[in-house]
Protein backbone atom coordinates (compact mmCIF):
# COMPACT_ATOMS: atom_id res chain seq x y z
CA UNK A 1 0.00 0.00 0.00
CA UNK A 2 2.19 2.69 1.48
CA UNK A 3 4.92 2.54 -1.73
CA UNK A 4 7.27 5.19 -2.70
CA UNK A 5 6.54 6.34 -5.98
CA UNK A 6 9.20 8.67 -7.83
CA UNK A 7 8.28 12.06 -9.50
CA UNK A 8 10.35 14.21 -11.58
CA UNK A 9 10.07 18.38 -11.32
CA UNK A 10 8.96 20.04 -12.73
CA UNK A 11 5.56 18.46 -13.61
CA UNK A 12 2.69 19.90 -15.19
CA UNK A 13 -1.15 19.42 -13.95
CA UNK A 14 -1.67 16.44 -15.77
CA UNK A 15 0.76 14.31 -14.74
CA UNK A 16 -1.07 15.08 -11.05
CA UNK A 17 -4.42 13.89 -12.08
CA UNK A 18 -3.64 10.05 -11.29
CA UNK A 19 -2.29 10.92 -7.76
CA UNK A 20 -4.78 10.16 -4.25
CA UNK A 21 -4.45 11.72 -1.38
CA UNK A 22 -2.14 9.43 0.98
CA UNK A 23 0.60 8.70 -1.82
CA UNK A 24 3.65 8.58 -0.98
CA UNK A 25 6.26 10.47 -3.34
CA UNK A 26 9.87 11.16 -3.74
CA UNK A 27 10.74 14.39 -5.88
CA UNK A 28 13.74 15.05 -8.03
CA UNK A 29 14.44 18.00 -9.70
CA UNK A 30 13.99 21.96 -9.36
CA UNK A 31 11.32 23.39 -7.13
CA UNK A 32 11.00 26.88 -5.71
CA UNK A 33 11.00 27.97 -2.25
CA UNK A 34 8.19 30.95 -1.12
CA UNK A 35 6.48 31.53 2.33
CA UNK A 36 4.58 34.85 3.29
CA UNK A 37 6.57 37.64 2.52
CA UNK A 38 7.46 36.06 -0.78
CA UNK A 39 3.33 35.35 -1.75
CA UNK A 40 2.72 38.40 -0.53
CA UNK A 41 4.95 40.49 -2.95
CA UNK A 42 4.05 38.01 -6.15
CA UNK A 43 0.68 38.83 -5.30
CA UNK A 44 1.58 42.24 -5.16
CA UNK A 45 3.10 41.84 -8.99
CA UNK A 46 0.16 40.16 -10.60
CA UNK A 47 -1.71 42.69 -9.29
CA UNK A 48 -0.01 45.95 -10.76
CA UNK A 49 0.15 43.04 -13.82
CA UNK A 50 3.71 42.44 -13.33
CA UNK A 51 5.13 38.64 -14.19
CA UNK A 52 6.76 36.82 -11.11
CA UNK A 53 10.44 37.11 -10.52
CA UNK A 54 10.87 33.74 -11.52
CA UNK A 55 8.61 31.52 -14.03
CA UNK A 56 6.32 29.61 -11.84
CA UNK A 57 4.66 27.38 -14.97
CA UNK A 58 4.25 23.59 -13.67
CA UNK A 59 6.28 24.55 -10.63
CA UNK A 60 6.34 23.18 -7.22
CA UNK A 61 6.14 26.04 -4.48
CA UNK A 62 7.84 24.65 -0.90
CA UNK A 63 6.63 26.61 1.90
CA UNK A 64 9.96 27.01 3.52
CA UNK A 65 12.08 29.67 5.01
CA UNK A 66 15.87 27.46 5.92
CA UNK A 67 18.21 28.14 8.33
CA UNK A 68 21.47 29.79 7.19
CA UNK A 69 23.76 27.03 5.37
CA UNK A 70 26.63 26.65 7.57
CA UNK A 71 30.06 26.55 5.94
CA UNK A 72 30.49 24.24 3.43
CA UNK A 73 26.70 22.80 3.32
CA UNK A 74 24.29 23.57 0.69
CA UNK A 75 21.70 24.63 3.20
CA UNK A 76 20.24 24.69 6.72
CA UNK A 77 17.73 23.13 8.35
CA UNK A 78 14.84 22.84 5.99
CA UNK A 79 11.71 21.70 6.84
CA UNK A 80 8.05 23.12 6.08
CA UNK A 81 6.15 25.60 7.35
CA UNK A 82 2.48 25.79 8.45
CA UNK A 83 0.69 25.68 4.98
CA UNK A 84 -2.66 27.90 5.90
CA UNK A 85 -0.57 30.84 6.03
CA UNK A 86 -0.39 31.08 2.35
CA UNK A 87 -4.18 30.29 1.60
CA UNK A 88 -4.89 33.38 1.21
CA UNK A 89 -2.90 33.14 -2.15
CA UNK A 90 -3.23 30.27 -3.35
CA UNK A 91 -5.45 31.70 -6.62
CA UNK A 92 -2.92 33.67 -7.57
CA UNK A 93 -0.24 31.07 -7.13
CA UNK A 94 -1.74 29.20 -9.64
CA UNK A 95 -3.05 31.77 -12.15
CA UNK A 96 0.88 31.94 -12.36
CA UNK A 97 0.47 28.43 -13.15
CA UNK A 98 2.18 26.39 -10.11
CA UNK A 99 1.04 22.62 -10.08
CA UNK A 100 2.05 21.88 -6.60
CA UNK A 101 2.51 22.82 -2.72
CA UNK A 102 4.61 21.51 -0.34
CA UNK A 103 4.19 22.28 3.50
CA UNK A 104 2.46 21.55 6.32
CA UNK A 105 -0.39 21.10 7.77
CA UNK A 106 -4.57 21.79 7.12
CA UNK A 107 -5.72 23.85 4.22
CA UNK A 108 -8.88 25.80 3.82
CA UNK A 109 -11.66 25.17 2.15
CA UNK A 110 -11.67 27.61 -0.15
CA UNK A 111 -7.90 26.51 -1.02
CA UNK A 112 -8.96 22.82 -1.69
CA UNK A 113 -11.31 24.15 -3.64
CA UNK A 114 -9.11 25.86 -5.79
CA UNK A 115 -6.77 22.69 -5.94
CA UNK A 116 -9.61 20.85 -7.52
CA UNK A 117 -11.20 22.73 -9.35
CA UNK A 118 -7.43 24.32 -11.12
CA UNK A 119 -6.24 19.97 -10.75
CA UNK A 120 -3.24 21.57 -8.76
CA UNK A 121 -1.93 18.99 -5.47
CA UNK A 122 -1.10 19.92 -1.90
CA UNK A 123 1.97 18.00 -0.17
CA UNK A 124 2.46 17.56 2.95
CA UNK A 125 6.39 17.24 3.49
CA UNK A 126 7.89 15.90 7.11
CA UNK A 127 7.44 18.76 9.73
CA UNK A 128 9.79 19.41 12.08
CA UNK A 129 12.44 17.49 10.53
CA UNK A 130 14.17 20.19 9.08
CA UNK A 131 17.67 18.19 9.02
CA UNK A 132 16.47 15.09 7.83
CA UNK A 133 15.00 17.13 4.63
CA UNK A 134 18.10 19.03 4.23
CA UNK A 135 20.21 16.10 3.39
CA UNK A 136 17.50 15.52 0.13
CA UNK A 137 18.36 19.28 -1.62
CA UNK A 138 21.70 19.10 -3.63
CA UNK A 139 21.67 23.27 -4.59
CA UNK A 140 20.03 26.15 -2.70
CA UNK A 141 20.20 29.54 -4.93
CA UNK A 142 18.65 33.09 -3.76
CA UNK A 143 16.55 33.70 -7.25
CA UNK A 144 14.44 36.92 -5.88
CA UNK A 145 13.76 39.07 -3.26
CA UNK A 146 17.19 38.77 -1.52
CA UNK A 147 16.52 40.92 1.02
CA UNK A 148 13.57 39.09 2.64
CA UNK A 149 16.53 36.84 4.25
CA UNK A 150 15.14 33.54 4.96
CA UNK A 151 11.81 34.20 3.52
CA UNK A 152 13.54 35.05 -0.08
CA UNK A 153 12.32 32.84 -3.36
CA UNK A 154 15.13 29.73 -3.15
CA UNK A 155 15.46 27.57 -6.39
CA UNK A 156 15.70 24.16 -4.75
CA UNK A 157 17.27 21.18 -6.71
CA UNK A 158 16.28 18.17 -4.90
CA UNK A 159 16.89 14.45 -5.11
CA UNK A 160 14.36 12.05 -3.73
CA UNK A 161 12.39 14.36 -1.33
CA UNK A 162 9.85 12.85 0.44
CA UNK A 163 6.53 14.20 0.58
CA UNK A 164 2.89 12.76 1.10
CA UNK A 165 -0.22 13.66 -1.30
CA UNK A 166 -2.81 15.76 1.48
CA UNK A 167 -5.29 16.85 -1.41
CA UNK A 168 -5.54 15.44 -4.53
CA UNK A 169 -7.70 16.62 -7.83
CA UNK A 170 -10.73 14.55 -6.77
CA UNK A 171 -11.48 16.99 -3.32
CA UNK A 172 -9.81 13.97 -1.10
CA UNK A 173 -8.41 15.68 2.29
CA UNK A 174 -5.55 12.72 3.71
CA UNK A 175 -6.00 14.41 6.80
CA UNK A 176 -9.87 13.99 7.49
CA UNK A 177 -9.57 10.74 5.91
CA UNK A 178 -7.06 9.87 9.07
CA UNK A 179 -9.60 11.46 11.61
CA UNK A 180 -12.27 9.09 10.42
CA UNK A 181 -10.59 5.93 10.96
CA UNK B 1 18.69 35.51 61.54
CA UNK B 2 20.22 37.75 59.07
CA UNK B 3 21.00 35.91 55.68
CA UNK B 4 23.89 36.29 53.68
CA UNK B 5 23.56 37.68 50.30
CA UNK B 6 25.12 35.88 47.20
CA UNK B 7 26.36 38.35 44.70
CA UNK B 8 26.09 37.02 41.22
CA UNK B 9 27.76 38.79 37.61
CA UNK B 10 25.44 38.70 35.22
CA UNK B 11 28.47 38.21 32.82
CA UNK B 12 29.14 34.75 34.11
CA UNK B 13 25.66 33.94 32.84
CA UNK B 14 26.00 34.27 29.15
CA UNK B 15 28.15 31.26 28.14
CA UNK B 16 25.70 28.94 30.13
CA UNK B 17 22.56 30.42 28.34
CA UNK B 18 24.41 30.03 24.78
CA UNK B 19 25.31 26.43 25.18
CA UNK B 20 21.90 26.07 25.98
CA UNK B 21 20.97 27.53 23.14
CA UNK B 22 23.32 24.88 21.40
CA UNK B 23 22.27 21.97 22.97
CA UNK B 24 18.57 22.33 22.58
CA UNK B 25 19.02 23.30 18.87
CA UNK B 26 20.85 20.36 17.69
CA UNK B 27 20.67 17.69 20.08
CA UNK B 28 17.20 16.37 21.02
CA UNK B 29 16.85 15.43 24.81
CA UNK B 30 17.35 11.30 25.26
CA UNK B 31 14.29 10.92 27.29
CA UNK B 32 12.90 12.49 23.99
CA UNK B 33 14.55 9.57 21.58
CA UNK B 34 13.40 7.00 23.96
CA UNK B 35 9.86 7.53 24.17
CA UNK B 36 9.87 8.16 20.54
CA UNK B 37 11.54 4.76 19.84
CA UNK B 38 8.32 3.36 22.25
CA UNK B 39 5.78 5.34 20.31
CA UNK B 40 7.10 4.23 17.31
CA UNK B 41 7.16 0.53 17.71
CA UNK B 42 3.26 1.01 18.88
CA UNK B 43 2.24 1.96 16.16
CA UNK B 44 0.34 -0.48 13.43
CA UNK B 45 -0.59 2.43 10.91
CA UNK B 46 2.35 2.09 8.58
CA UNK B 47 2.66 6.24 8.08
CA UNK B 48 2.67 6.81 11.99
CA UNK B 49 5.59 4.34 12.67
CA UNK B 50 7.60 5.76 9.39
CA UNK B 51 6.83 9.31 10.72
CA UNK B 52 8.08 8.42 14.15
CA UNK B 53 11.56 6.85 12.12
CA UNK B 54 12.08 9.72 10.41
CA UNK B 55 11.69 12.04 13.50
CA UNK B 56 14.62 9.69 15.22
CA UNK B 57 16.64 9.69 11.94
CA UNK B 58 16.32 13.63 11.94
CA UNK B 59 17.39 13.77 15.48
CA UNK B 60 20.46 11.90 14.79
CA UNK B 61 21.62 13.54 11.44
CA UNK B 62 21.06 17.26 13.76
CA UNK B 63 23.10 15.72 16.59
CA UNK B 64 25.94 14.14 14.47
CA UNK B 65 26.24 17.05 11.68
CA UNK B 66 25.20 19.66 13.47
CA UNK B 67 22.24 20.71 11.41
CA UNK B 68 19.23 22.83 13.49
CA UNK B 69 16.66 19.92 14.45
CA UNK B 70 14.11 22.53 13.22
CA UNK B 71 14.94 25.06 10.30
CA UNK B 72 12.00 27.42 12.77
CA UNK B 73 15.04 27.55 15.22
CA UNK B 74 12.15 29.41 17.36
CA UNK B 75 11.78 32.55 19.81
CA UNK B 76 13.68 32.47 22.98
CA UNK B 77 11.98 32.26 26.20
CA UNK B 78 14.18 32.30 29.25
CA UNK B 79 12.03 31.67 32.91
CA UNK B 80 14.45 32.38 35.45
CA UNK B 81 13.80 31.68 39.24
CA UNK B 82 16.25 34.30 41.30
CA UNK B 83 16.42 33.89 44.96
CA UNK B 84 15.46 36.47 47.18
CA UNK B 85 18.94 36.51 48.25
CA UNK B 86 20.66 37.30 44.90
CA UNK B 87 22.32 40.35 43.91
CA UNK B 88 23.13 41.32 40.72
CA UNK B 89 26.23 43.32 39.36
CA UNK B 90 27.20 43.71 36.02
CA UNK B 91 25.46 44.95 32.96
CA UNK B 92 21.53 44.08 33.46
CA UNK B 93 19.96 40.91 33.27
CA UNK B 94 17.66 41.36 30.12
CA UNK B 95 20.80 42.51 27.90
CA UNK B 96 23.01 39.69 29.00
CA UNK B 97 20.64 37.44 27.59
CA UNK B 98 20.32 39.02 24.47
CA UNK B 99 23.55 39.44 24.25
CA UNK B 100 23.81 35.61 24.34
CA UNK B 101 20.67 34.94 21.90
CA UNK B 102 22.51 36.71 19.53
CA UNK B 103 25.77 35.38 19.74
CA UNK B 104 24.36 32.03 19.73
CA UNK B 105 22.31 32.71 16.61
CA UNK B 106 25.06 33.97 14.33
CA UNK B 107 27.58 31.10 15.65
CA UNK B 108 25.75 28.07 15.21
CA UNK B 109 23.86 29.28 12.35
CA UNK B 110 20.19 29.15 13.68
CA UNK B 111 17.29 31.79 11.82
CA UNK B 112 16.47 34.36 13.33
CA UNK B 113 12.98 35.06 13.27
CA UNK B 114 11.95 37.67 15.33
CA UNK B 115 10.47 40.97 14.06
CA UNK B 116 10.88 44.25 15.83
CA UNK B 117 7.36 45.05 15.68
CA UNK B 118 4.60 42.61 15.13
CA UNK B 119 2.46 44.95 12.87
CA UNK B 120 5.09 46.68 10.65
CA UNK B 121 7.84 43.50 10.95
CA UNK B 122 11.22 44.33 10.22
CA UNK B 123 13.54 41.67 11.34
CA UNK B 124 15.51 42.43 13.94
CA UNK B 125 18.70 40.34 12.18
CA UNK B 126 19.64 38.41 15.78
CA UNK B 127 16.38 36.81 17.23
CA UNK B 128 15.98 39.07 19.81
CA UNK B 129 14.46 40.35 22.01
CA UNK B 130 14.29 37.17 23.79
CA UNK B 131 10.54 36.75 26.27
CA UNK B 132 11.99 36.57 29.67
CA UNK B 133 10.03 35.75 32.57
CA UNK B 134 11.57 36.20 36.44
CA UNK B 135 10.07 34.49 39.45
CA UNK B 136 11.74 35.65 42.73
CA UNK B 137 11.61 32.47 45.08
CA UNK B 138 13.19 32.37 48.27
CA UNK B 139 16.83 31.33 48.98
CA UNK B 140 19.78 32.38 47.39
CA UNK B 141 19.23 29.45 44.21
CA UNK B 142 19.27 30.73 41.10
CA UNK B 143 17.56 28.89 38.08
CA UNK B 144 17.58 29.55 34.20
CA UNK B 145 15.51 27.83 31.79
CA UNK B 146 15.99 28.01 27.95
CA UNK B 147 12.54 27.21 25.28
CA UNK B 148 12.65 27.34 22.22
CA UNK B 149 9.28 27.09 20.27
CA UNK B 150 8.89 27.70 16.68
CA UNK B 151 5.83 29.73 15.17
CA UNK B 152 3.69 27.35 14.05
CA UNK B 153 3.04 25.26 17.28
CA UNK B 154 2.95 29.00 18.66
CA UNK B 155 -0.25 29.64 15.92
CA UNK B 156 -2.18 26.63 17.79
CA UNK B 157 -2.13 28.08 21.04
CA UNK B 158 -5.56 27.96 23.09
CA UNK B 159 -7.28 30.01 26.07
CA UNK B 160 -10.65 29.08 27.19
CA UNK B 161 -12.41 30.75 30.18
CA UNK B 162 -14.57 28.16 31.74
CA UNK B 163 -17.20 28.78 34.69
CA UNK B 164 -15.86 27.89 37.81
CA UNK B 165 -18.67 24.70 38.34
CA UNK B 166 -18.04 22.88 35.14
CA UNK B 167 -16.93 19.69 35.79
CA UNK B 168 -13.28 18.13 34.23
CA UNK B 169 -15.12 16.29 32.15
CA UNK B 170 -16.32 19.56 30.09
CA UNK B 171 -12.57 20.62 30.28
CA UNK B 172 -11.27 17.20 28.82
CA UNK B 173 -13.60 17.31 25.88
CA UNK B 174 -13.35 20.95 25.38
CA UNK B 175 -9.18 20.24 25.22
CA UNK B 176 -9.57 16.71 23.21
CA UNK B 177 -11.69 18.79 20.79
CA UNK B 178 -9.14 21.76 20.86
CA UNK B 179 -6.20 19.56 19.90
CA UNK B 180 -8.13 17.39 17.16
CA UNK B 181 -9.60 20.35 15.75
CA UNK B 182 -5.30 21.86 15.43
CA UNK B 183 -4.89 18.41 13.61
CA UNK B 184 -1.46 18.23 11.80
CA UNK B 185 -0.89 22.07 12.33
CA UNK B 186 1.32 22.48 15.91
CA UNK B 187 3.43 19.44 14.11
CA UNK B 188 2.46 16.27 16.74
CA UNK B 189 2.97 14.24 18.41
CA UNK B 190 2.62 17.04 20.47
CA UNK B 191 4.22 17.99 24.00
CA UNK B 192 0.65 19.22 25.68
CA UNK B 193 1.03 21.67 28.41
CA UNK B 194 -1.78 22.76 30.05
CA UNK B 195 -2.13 25.66 32.50
CA UNK B 196 -5.31 25.53 34.36
CA UNK B 197 -6.24 28.29 36.94
CA UNK B 198 -4.26 31.66 37.71
CA UNK B 199 -5.29 34.82 35.90
CA UNK B 200 -5.45 34.41 32.34
CA UNK B 201 -2.05 35.79 31.30
CA UNK B 202 -0.53 32.99 34.31
CA UNK B 203 -2.55 30.05 32.86
CA UNK B 204 -0.80 31.13 29.51
CA UNK B 205 2.62 31.15 31.30
CA UNK B 206 2.14 28.01 33.05
CA UNK B 207 1.15 26.25 29.96
CA UNK B 208 4.93 27.20 28.89
CA UNK B 209 6.72 26.18 32.01
CA UNK B 210 4.44 23.11 32.85
CA UNK B 211 6.33 21.11 29.40
CA UNK B 212 9.75 21.68 30.86
CA UNK B 213 8.81 19.69 33.91
CA UNK B 214 10.66 16.47 32.74
CA UNK B 215 9.71 13.64 30.24
CA UNK B 216 8.48 10.70 31.84
CA UNK B 217 7.70 12.65 35.35
CA UNK B 218 4.50 12.49 36.86
CA UNK B 219 2.35 15.35 38.65
CA UNK B 220 2.98 15.30 41.60
CA UNK B 221 -0.77 15.55 42.87
CA UNK B 222 -2.51 12.04 42.34
CA UNK B 223 -5.49 13.86 41.34
CA UNK B 224 -4.03 15.65 38.75
CA UNK B 225 -1.72 12.58 37.23
CA UNK B 226 -5.18 11.11 36.61
CA UNK B 227 -6.24 14.41 34.74
CA UNK B 228 -3.04 13.92 32.76
CA UNK B 229 -3.56 10.30 31.87
CA UNK B 230 -7.28 10.55 31.10
CA UNK B 231 -6.38 13.50 29.08
CA UNK B 232 -3.47 11.38 27.17
CA UNK B 233 -5.56 8.21 26.84
CA UNK B 234 -8.43 10.55 24.91
CA UNK B 235 -5.96 12.43 23.11
CA UNK B 236 -4.36 9.26 21.25
CA UNK B 237 -7.93 8.21 20.32
CA UNK B 238 -8.61 11.26 18.24
CA UNK B 239 -7.12 9.55 15.17
CA UNK B 240 -4.66 12.32 14.43
CA UNK B 241 -0.96 10.92 14.89
CA UNK B 242 2.20 11.77 14.30
CA UNK B 243 2.21 15.10 11.86
CA UNK B 244 -1.59 14.28 10.57
CA UNK B 245 -0.91 11.50 9.14
CA UNK B 246 -3.49 8.78 10.91
CA UNK B 247 -2.13 6.90 14.11
CA UNK B 248 -1.80 6.42 17.87
CA UNK B 249 0.31 9.04 19.14
CA UNK B 250 -1.28 12.47 18.69
CA UNK B 251 0.58 13.73 22.09
CA UNK B 252 3.79 12.43 23.58
CA UNK B 253 3.26 13.48 26.97
CA UNK B 254 0.32 15.84 29.12
CA UNK B 255 1.65 18.11 31.25
CA UNK B 256 -0.60 20.26 34.18
CA UNK B 257 0.73 23.21 36.01
CA UNK B 258 -2.02 24.88 38.15
CA UNK B 259 -2.80 27.67 40.08
CA UNK B 260 -5.09 29.32 42.24
CA UNK B 261 -7.97 30.98 40.73
CA UNK B 262 -10.61 34.01 41.35
CA UNK B 263 -13.92 32.76 42.35
CA UNK B 264 -15.31 33.76 39.11
CA UNK B 265 -13.15 32.46 37.00
CA UNK B 266 -11.25 28.90 35.68
CA UNK B 267 -9.06 29.55 32.93
CA UNK B 268 -7.41 27.13 30.86
CA UNK B 269 -4.46 27.48 28.54
CA UNK B 270 -3.03 25.05 25.54
CA UNK B 271 0.70 25.06 24.95
CA UNK B 272 0.54 22.56 21.95
CA UNK B 273 4.29 22.26 21.71
CA UNK B 274 5.36 20.48 18.54
CA UNK B 275 7.15 17.25 18.58
CA UNK B 276 10.65 19.05 19.16
CA UNK B 277 10.48 20.07 22.60
CA UNK B 278 13.75 22.27 22.78
CA UNK B 279 14.59 23.43 26.48
CA UNK B 280 17.58 22.95 28.78
CA UNK B 281 17.35 24.14 32.56
CA UNK B 282 20.43 25.14 34.82
CA UNK B 283 20.65 25.68 38.23
CA UNK B 284 24.05 28.07 39.45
Amino acid sequence: MNVWKKLELPAGRDTLRGMRCGDMYLLSGVLYTARDKAHQRIAEMAARGERPPVELKDRFIYFVGPSPAPPGRVIGAAGPTTSSRMDPFTAVMLEQGVSGFIGKGKRSAETRDLLRRNGAVYFSSFGGAGAYLSKRIITAQVVAFDDLGPEAIFRLEVSDFPVIVVNDTLGGDLYEQSLQQ
Amino acid sequence: MRESVRTIDTGTLKEPIISMIHEASFTLLPEIEGMFSTLAAQETVEKAAMTMNILLENAALARQESIPLCQDCGSVSVFIEAGHNIFFTGEPLPAVIDDAVKTAYERFCLRKSIVADPLRRANTGTNTPAFTHLDIVPGDRLKISVYLKGGGSENMTYLKMFRPTDPVDVIVDDIVRAVAAAGPNPCPPLFLGVGIGGTADVAMINSRKAVMRGIGTRHADPFYAEFEDVLLERLNRTGVGPLGFGGKSTVAAVFIREAPAHIATLPVALNMNCHSLRYRIVDI
